[in-house]
């Protein structure tokens, strides 16, 4: 599927990738190579291994990689410390954002965001040029000037915590956003608001890779490609015409691909 | 799994104030006796009613025995070993900060307290308290336009005895406590602050508490009286070198608010806390009370422990006033083999009076940290209340926390509420701050600060940004 020539190189290259926790194998060999301009959507039931990949993507510590490698821009971060790859532009939008009491939300959105900048060379920002920042920010996600006095995700409700982590993809202007279940929990206007606001941020040389049960969040973005995981694999690839099948037969319908496999 | 390792690493405190000034100085001979306690009072040229003040305190702590409720494991502190007076060795009279020993204004310069006129902090006056004596006090005249007494309890003594004399251990008796009773005997310097009627103190006050010498003890003395509807705003901070024994210091300090006046007393106290396998550092044994004498009378303590071997210590207020106001905001860091033991006591006697308590306890490495509060609501506290609220951190599987609460109400028309917490700093939280791009270290400590919130913004601004700074400091391995 992904064979055909690309006109430049890919931002992530998840190649044969397997993973660990507690001994336990999660991810059984994985391949998912994204382009610039793509969206990948990454699909199948809980317990299919989608959210470790994410994590293991981002570097969470609680997972061993077994096996196989992850390259982005061409670099083996396989060994790199979570923070390493944020700086270096991998986002990763939680599908349950933690809450981390005492913590203003302005002060964390500014600090991640220097911490970004300062990789990037660019200069960082003090309190006032970063409100003027966040401002522009906020209307992205329509967000109220008053959740940034809260503490992080404290109190939010679902949809205010999800439209919180699209504000933070839309400062730290990843060049590869995986967004595990973004638009679990929000109802049918959020979704819209998160929705374009992914859009707005994504352009023709970032990637996305969207891990979703629904077909709703993919009428609103369209990717180019679908993946279905069964068992900590890839069973099947295919494009977004993959995902209405599936919407309208089921996840028992892709039973039959691993029985093919 | 959880990275405790890495938690523990970052934990790992530097000292930067470890340094000793090598400086001539005189020391008594060790020991403790009468002659001993006349001989304090005699080079201190103080008048007859203190020596017997002194005297009486010292016959009360001979009958009395060392506290043991409080479960502190530490050996047995040997009062006849230690030095109860050691002072610098400089001029008789000094008429300015010039005579003072360059290298006395040198070790306040490194611990980042200036003195000399051209460098001292422009916002704060400053009382400068090295081993038993006190060096320096800024702003002195500035102050004095305002009516305001800012000097050491010496020199109080010397020109101020009728207030002393009315005051002084009326707040703690000598009979109050074991260390009460042996500071009460022996106590050697501290500072003084008298707020006239209707004063609002012009600029922060402080202390500046640093102990030099390894065999002698610190026994400060401070007393604070806020006339009717004054204020005042007063800061204390203490360091001391690094030596492998253990140095007591057993201070009391004395509040007293009268009618509307209010009293905020702030504390970073950073003495020595002994190295990682719990050799040496600082024994603080420190008795803090305010009273709230008049009506609508307010006292705030605010304090953030992070040093010391053993933290012994609990800032208490007598609401007597109808009305009165008392506030306890504390933040304890422990780490290696630390022990505290702090909290406070809100004594509701008048009616209508009001307590709050937040108390934040962070305990990390093998050390010990408990919150011990009492609360009590007497006969005629009608209509009273108090809010507690004490939270405890852990980091580490090693640590522990220790919550106490003592409530006892003797009337049933008041409300008492407590609420309390324990948390540990989660693998998934520092996850979600490093894949913000946040570094580890600081992701720690800024989970510690979140934590610490609700006090830090007790403080007076200077001071919150340097808690927040020591906690980070003492977070950042070696870094510092």
């Amino acid at each position: 599927m992904q064979s055909k020539m690309k006109e430049s190189d890919p931002i992530l290259e998840v190649e044969n990738l397997s993973a660990s926790t507690d001994n336990l194998p999660i991810l059984k060999g994985v391949s998912i190579t994204v382009y610039p301009g793509e969206i990948h959507a990454i699909m199948g039931r809980n317990g299919c291994g989608k959210s470790t990949l994410s994590k293991i993507i981002a570097g969470h510590p609680s997972y061993n990689i077994t096996n196989g490698d992850i390259k982005f821009l061409g670099e083996n971060i396989n060994s790199l410390e979570p923070e390493e790859r944020a700086q270096s532009g991998i986002f990763l939008g939680f599908q349950y954002p933690i809450e981390i009491p005492g913590v203003s939300n302005l002060e964390f959105l500014r600090v991640s965001t220097n911490a970004r900048r300062k990789f990037l060379n660019k200069e960082e920002l003090d309190t006032f040029d970063f409100e003027e920042l966040v401002k522009e920010k906020l209307e992205i996600v329509k967000m109220d000037h008053a959740f940034l006095s809260r503490s992080v995700n404290q109190g939010f409700s679902g949809g205010e915590k999800k439209r919180n982590e699209i504000l933070q993809m839309a400062l730290l202007e990843p060049k590869i956003a995986i967004l595990d279940e973004t638009d679990s929990g929000l109802d049918i206007d959020a979704l819209r608001i998160v929705a374009s606001g992914i859009k707005k941020i994504s352009n023709a040389k970032t990637g996305i890779i969207l891990i979703t049960h629904y077909q709703r969040l993919l009428d609103e973005i369209k990717p180019n490609y679908v993946h279905v995981m069964s068992d900590g694999q890839i069973i099947k690839t295919g494009e977004s015409d993959l995902a209405l099948e599936l919407e309208e037969k089921g996840y028992e319908w892709t039973d039959n691909f691993i029985k093919e496999t | 799994m959880v990275n405790e390792n890495l938690v523990k690493d970052v934990v790992k405190e530097p000292y930067k104030y470890g340094f000793v000034t090598d400086i001539e100085t005189e020391k008594i001979a060790k020991g403790l006796n009468e002659d001993i306690i006349r001989l304090i009072s005699q080079k201190k040229e103080e008048p007859k009613f203190l020596l017997d003040f002194r005297l009486k305190a010292f016959k009360k702590w001979q009958k009395m025995k060392e506290p043991d409720w409080a479960g502190l494991g530490y050996k047995k502190i040997d009062y006849q070993d230690i030095i109860y007076y050691s002072a610098p060795k400089q001029k008789e009279k000094i008429s300015s900060l010039d005579e003072v020993d360059p290298k006395l204004l040198e070790t306040f310069d490194k611990l980042g307290i200036p003195l000399t006129e051209q460098k001292k902090l422009t916002n704060v006056a400053v009382d400068a308290v090295f081993d038993s004596v006190s060096i320096a006090t800024t702003f002195r005249e500035e102050l004095a336009e305002h009516g305001v007494i800012f000097c050491s309890i010496s020199e109080a003594v010397k020109n101020h005895a009728d207030l002393i004399e009315k005051y002084l251990g009326t707040v703690v008796p000598a009979s109050d406590n074991y260390f009460a009773a042996l500071n009460s005997a022996v106590f050697s310097d501290g500072s003084f602050v008298y707020i006239p009627k209707g004063v609002i103190c012009p600029m922060d006050l402080s202390s500046y508490f640093r102990i030099n010498s390894g065999d002698s003890g610190q026994f400060e003395r401070t007393l604070i009286i806020a006339e009717e509807s004054s204020s005042v705003s007063y800061l204390e901070g203490c360091t001391a070198p690094m030596f492998d024994t253990n140095t007591l210091h057993a201070a009391v300090v004395e509040l007293i608010a009268l009618d509307d006046a209010s009293i905020k007393y702030s504390t970073v106290q950073n003495w020595y806390a002994g190295d990682e396998e719990g050799i040496g550092g600082i024994f603080n044994f420190v008795t803090k009370r305010g009273k709230c004498l008049g009506k609508r009378s307010k006292i705030s303590w605010s304090q953030v422990e992070t040093g010391s071997a053993i933290t012994w210590k609990y800032p208490s207020c007598l609401l007597l006033g109808e009305e009165s106001v008392g506030e306890f905001y504390s933040v304890a860091l422990t780490n290696n083999l630390q022990q505290a033991d702090t909290g406070t006591k809100m004594i509701h006697i008048g009616p209508k009076t009001k307590s709050t308590i937040v108390s934040k306890g962070i305990s990390a490495g093998n050390s010990k940290n408990s919150y011990r509060g009492l609360v009590k609501m007497g006969t005629k506290a009608t209509g009273s209340r108090n809010y507690s609220q004490c939270d405890s951190m852990l980091i580490g599987d090693q640590a522990s926390a220790n919550t106490f609460p003592y409530i006892k109400s003797q009337q049933s028309n008041s409300e008492i509420e407590h609420e309390a917490s324990t948390c540990r700093i989660s693998e998934d939280q520092l996850f979600y701050l490093q894949s913000r791009g946040i570094e580890f270290e600081e992701a720690v400590s800024m989970m510690v600060s979140g934590f610490c919130r609700d006090v830090f913004n007790q403080l007076p601004m200077e001071f919150a940004a340097e808690a927040d700074k020591l906690l980070s400091l003492k977070l950042e391995g070696s870094v510092g």
